[in-house]
């Protein structure tokens, strides 16, 4: 999903963020809905404190996200710091093993890959990568619903996880209208800790 | 400064320090069972809630737009055990058909 990387650079460079900034930002925040956010809401209105409790919001959900790793993240905190920042939805799903426990060397290898591709396409971006046909033409946006629903077909085969997932889809749907991006993804996942503890109580 | 380097700094931290604190603050180390329990549930949920807002939301509003047409043929083949790849570039494809013909 790299290729997001190219159109990230391309509207930060128009938001007159210049070349290196967003580069920069692509290695240090690594969470591409956040900075197209940050950078769509600088853009477009100029609010710096706007621009950043939007791209809070968007990554708050990697607070439970980073809990639910870090017993299968060892090592000293620096080295578990900068393991937790190679977290992002997709290295995190395919590192699950359904269990509640992920797969440290599978969390690594897909969320370097997924780094190397999106800095490398922000750095193309900010150079002019024109040549390339627009993204929405291609589709890529319809990309990512299939990629998570694919990503979530291993992680149903229990009751409760069934029941989790159409939770977290209905507060997620009712929500979108009434909060601002994030929000829904975090009240999903209060949600599901919440529920569970319900359960095992 | 400018505001865009003001940006990268602070959207930076704030995403670093989010991503950092249950590794730091917890890492390596054994959760209680019932902590682990209701953090299992934590993935079907998140993901769930990604699917629907990947889709379905459109600057804080509900849409009904070409990717829903792209979900559902990609639900279609997660449903015939498709690889995640197939199912992608499937999705793509149809959600950029419809969107060239509508």
């Amino acid at each position: 999903m790299g290729l997001f990387g190219i159109p990230f650079g391309i509207l930060a460079r128009d938001a007159g963020m210049g070349a290196l900034a967003p580069v920069l930002m692509s290695a240090t925040t690594f969470a591409g809905s956040a900075q197209f956010a940050a950078v769509s809401v600088l853009g477009s209105s100029g609010a710096l404190a706007a621009a950043v409790i939007a791209a809070a919001l968007l990554n708050a959900r990697y607070v439970p996200i980073g809990v639910s790793v870090a017993q299968d993240l060892p090592g000293s905190w620096p080295k578990r710091l900068l393991l937790g920042q190679l977290v992002v939805d997709e290295s995190w799903a395919v590192s699950a093993r359904g269990d509640g426990r992920f797969d440290r060397h599978v969390l690594v290898a897909a969320g370097l890959l997924l780094y190397m591709a999106w800095v490398g396409g922000t750095a193309l971006g900010v150079l002019g990568a024109t040549v390339l046909p627009d993204p929405e033409t291609l589709g890529l946006d319809g990309a990512f619903p299939a990629l998570f629903l694919s990503l979530l077909a291993p992680h149903v085969r229990s009751r409760p996880a069934l029941a989790a997932a159409v939770g977290g889809a209905a507060i997620a749907l009712f929500l979108i209208p009434l909060t601002p991006a994030g929000v829904p993804i975090v009240a999903a996942s209060v949600m599901a800790i919440l529920g569970a503890r319900g359960t095992a109580a | 400064m400018s505001d865009g380097w003001a940006v990268v700094l602070l959207v930076g931290a704030v995403t670093i320090a989010f991503k950092g604190l249950g590794p730091v603050l917890l890492g390596g180390r054994q959760l209680p069972p019932r902590a682990a329990g209701a953090l299992s549930l934590l993935a079907p949920a998140v993901l769930a809630a990604l699917v629907v807002t990947q889709a379905f939301a459109a600057e804080g509003r509900l849409v009904l737009d070409p990717r829903a047409a792209g979900l559902a043929v990609a639900a279609i083949a997660v449903w015939r055990k498709g690889p995640t790849l197939l199912v992608v570039v499937i999705a793509a494809g149809v959600t950029a058909l419809v969107r060239a013909l509508t």
